[in-house]
């Protein structure tokens, strides 16, 4: 029948094209130390020449001992935080690629709401007893006085 | 009906699979493409720059560093950009070419724009020609068409900085660096313009075997080590003490600061022995009775201030937080994996993004208005200076005219070349006050203070205004 063998030749050329995909993705994905992006060894961030300042400025800062980039940069729990990190690799590599970013680079919004959490989520204690109990007081933002203590 | 039962349903499967066939393929040349940039990075990352010449200490050309250093050898030859910002700046103006003059483009005279300056240097080469700056490409080739030349002889020494001179020291001095300087100084100008031959270059600010800062200037060595003696810093060798980022000013302060000609041999002196403020630099020069020239219209003893951005920037607030000349005319640019100083010297009013939002995490539009507010006030108050040293001049011409004696001209002439200093200072200085915002509101509002007095010491003289 002519459909069937329609159906096998689209089928054969759809698998020579995943193939060829997944078989590009893996190697890019070991060329490019894609692994390390899965622990939290901040120097995974700055397998990128890109983000080498914003280490080397961490390394300076005052959170260095207590804090690694994903601690800040990451929501805690799991799941979120691989949603996160799919989402920044995703898009660093977007832009990158295309060289289409502006510099000097400058946190996006949500990236800056997970660091803000991650803030509160540490300093708890304090934070808490600075936002006051009503609800509709308005909420300070750490990073608007604090901006400099992940990096210098 | 049956047709239908049996075939359409391959059909749209076929067209299934070769949709998900085409979107697979395009993520495939994504991957790809990140593939092949990464591997680009990477390549770049590991060669910081390939040395394809050699260049050695006699190396003048920057054409031929530029082979090795082709990206920074780019960026330096755009220095023929002629922009404008609100103050600052030059746009390019056509001009019919003459004989002695052959510049076909020039920038716009600043005599023109405002016939103030004339007065002020009445008697001085500058009243005749003193145009809007332009590029480092274009030092020499100004200097040597400049109007300036033709009404007076100028000496060898205003090359230190109008041209690459470092070879040519080199050359006149049999290899020691101050014998070159001082015999490229004694000569006229014409004489001294044959050992010339580029505007600054690389080797003006960069040791050819390492590309580290290194100074080259004999006047900023001695500049300098005068200067950190005042401060309690003896026996200062520049190229020996300063740190890096000292030198990515340093460097640029072997020209953009205040000088004098010392002596019949003329030697590029910077006044600094007492500091570097302007009064530490005026006292300087009255200790030495120094006058550049005598003004036309009063008889008194006045001074060039020529263009003291070292010396205003250090009272600033850029300064004082460690901010080098470089970091923000010569911001870093990424090019690649590689990260490199621009080389295309200009405002950081054109280049606000890498110049200044290195820093200030604050919109573009918000630091243009907040650096233009700066200079308009700045350029305000220095008008309100000129029209008050012009007032000074009219009057002490006046008196002098009538018949006054030197001796009762002799404080209203002394607290002209006091004003006079002052505006000029702040006139000449390129950032129409920003380097210092606070010292330059001062400077200039002690001019006007001193005109005014000037003009008081005459009326205690017994001058009456007509």
């Amino acid at each position: 029948m002519a459909g069937g063998r329609t159906v096998l030749i689209t089928a054969v050329a759809f698998s020579t094209v995943l193939g060829v995909a997944v078989g590009l993705g893996l190697y890019t994905f070991v060329y490019a130390k894609g692994a390390s992006y899965l622990t939290n060894d901040p120097a995974a961030c700055a397998n990128c020449h890109i983000m080498s300042d914003h280490h080397a400025s961490w390394i300076k800062s005052s959170h260095r001992h207590v804090a690694v980039c994903n601690d800040c940069h990451t929501p805690h729990w799991p799941l979120s935080k691989y949603a996160t990190k799919a989402s920044n690799g995703f898009w660093h590599s977007f832009a990158f690629t295309s060289g289409e970013f502006r510099e000097p680079l400058r946190i996006k919004p949500a990236n800056r709401r997970v660091t803000e959490a991650q803030c509160r989520r540490c300093h708890e204690a304090i934070v808490a007893a600075m936002d006051g109990g009503h609800p509709s007081a308005r909420k300070l933002e750490c990073l608007r006085c604090h901006g400099r203590v992940g990096h210098l | 009906m049956t047709e239908t039962s049996t075939s359409p349903p391959p059909r749209r499967l076929v067209r299934l699979i070769v949709l998900a066939t085409a979107v697979v393929a395009l993520v495939a040349a994504g991957v790809a493409a990140l593939l092949v940039n990464i591997l680009e990075r990477k390549q770049e990352a590991r060669n910081p720059f390939f040395r394809v010449v050699e260049v050695d200490d006699r190396t003048e050309d920057a054409a031929v560093w530029g082979q090795n250093f082709p990206l920074q050898y780019d960026l330096y030859r755009r220095t023929v950009d002629q922009v404008r910002t609100r103050f600052g700046g030059s746009e390019a103006l056509p001009r019919t070419p003459t004989e002695v003059d052959p510049r076909s483009v020039v920038a716009r005279s600043k005599l023109e724009e405002d016939p103030r300056l004339k007065r002020m240097w009445a008697g001085y080469a500058f009243a005749v020609d003193y145009r809007e700056a332009r590029g480092h490409a274009y030092m020499l080739e100004d200097q040597t068409f400049t109007q300036r030349q033709q009404v007076v002889q100028q000496p060898g020494t205003c090359l230190n900085c109008h041209a690459s001179t470092y070879v040519a020291y080199m050359t006149m001095g049999e290899g020691n660096l101050v014998r070159g300087f001082e015999r490229l100084n004694a000569m006229p100008w014409v004489e001294a313009k044959e050992y010339v031959r580029h505007p600054v270059s690389c080797i003006d600010c960069h040791d050819p075997a390492s590309m580290q800062l290194r100074i080259t200037r004999p006047a900023f060595m001695e500049g300098i080590r005068a200067l950190k003696a005042s401060q309690g810093v003896a026996d200062y060798h520049v190229n020996r003490d300063a740190t890096r980022q000292e030198m990515r000013s340093y460097v640029c302060a072997q020209c953009h600061v205040e000088y004098y000609f010392k002596g019949a041999e003329k030697r590029l002196v910077y006044p600094w022995a007492r500091g570097h403020r302007i009064d530490d630099m005026l006292a300087y020069y009255d200790e030495l009775d120094f006058a550049d020239w005598t003004h036309a219209e009063t008889g008194a003893r006045v001074l060039k201030a020529q263009h003291p951005e070292f010396e205003l920037w250090k009272e600033g607030i850029h300064a004082r937080a460690g901010v080098a000349c470089a970091d923000c005319h010569m911001p870093y640019r990424r090019v690649g994996a590689f990260k490199i100083s621009d080389h295309h010297v200009r405002s950081p009013l054109l280049n606000i993004n890498h110049a200044c939002q290195t820093c200030h995490n604050v919109p573009e539009e918000e630091l243009k208005a907040r650096a233009e507010a700066i200079q308009e006030r700045i350029h305000n108050l220095r008008n309100r200076a000129l029209d008050a040293l012009v007032d000074l001049i009219d009057d002490v011409a006046a008196a002098r005219a009538a018949g006054l004696s030197d001796e009762l001209l002799a404080t209203p002439r002394r607290l002209q070349r006091q004003a006079q200093f002052r505006v000029d200072f702040v006139e000449s200085e390129n950032s129409t006050g920003f380097h210092a915002p606070q010292e330059a509101a001062r400077i200039v509002a002690e001019a006007i203070d001193l005109a005014r007095q000037g003009q008081l010491a005459l009326r205690d003289a017994g001058v009456r205004r007509p």
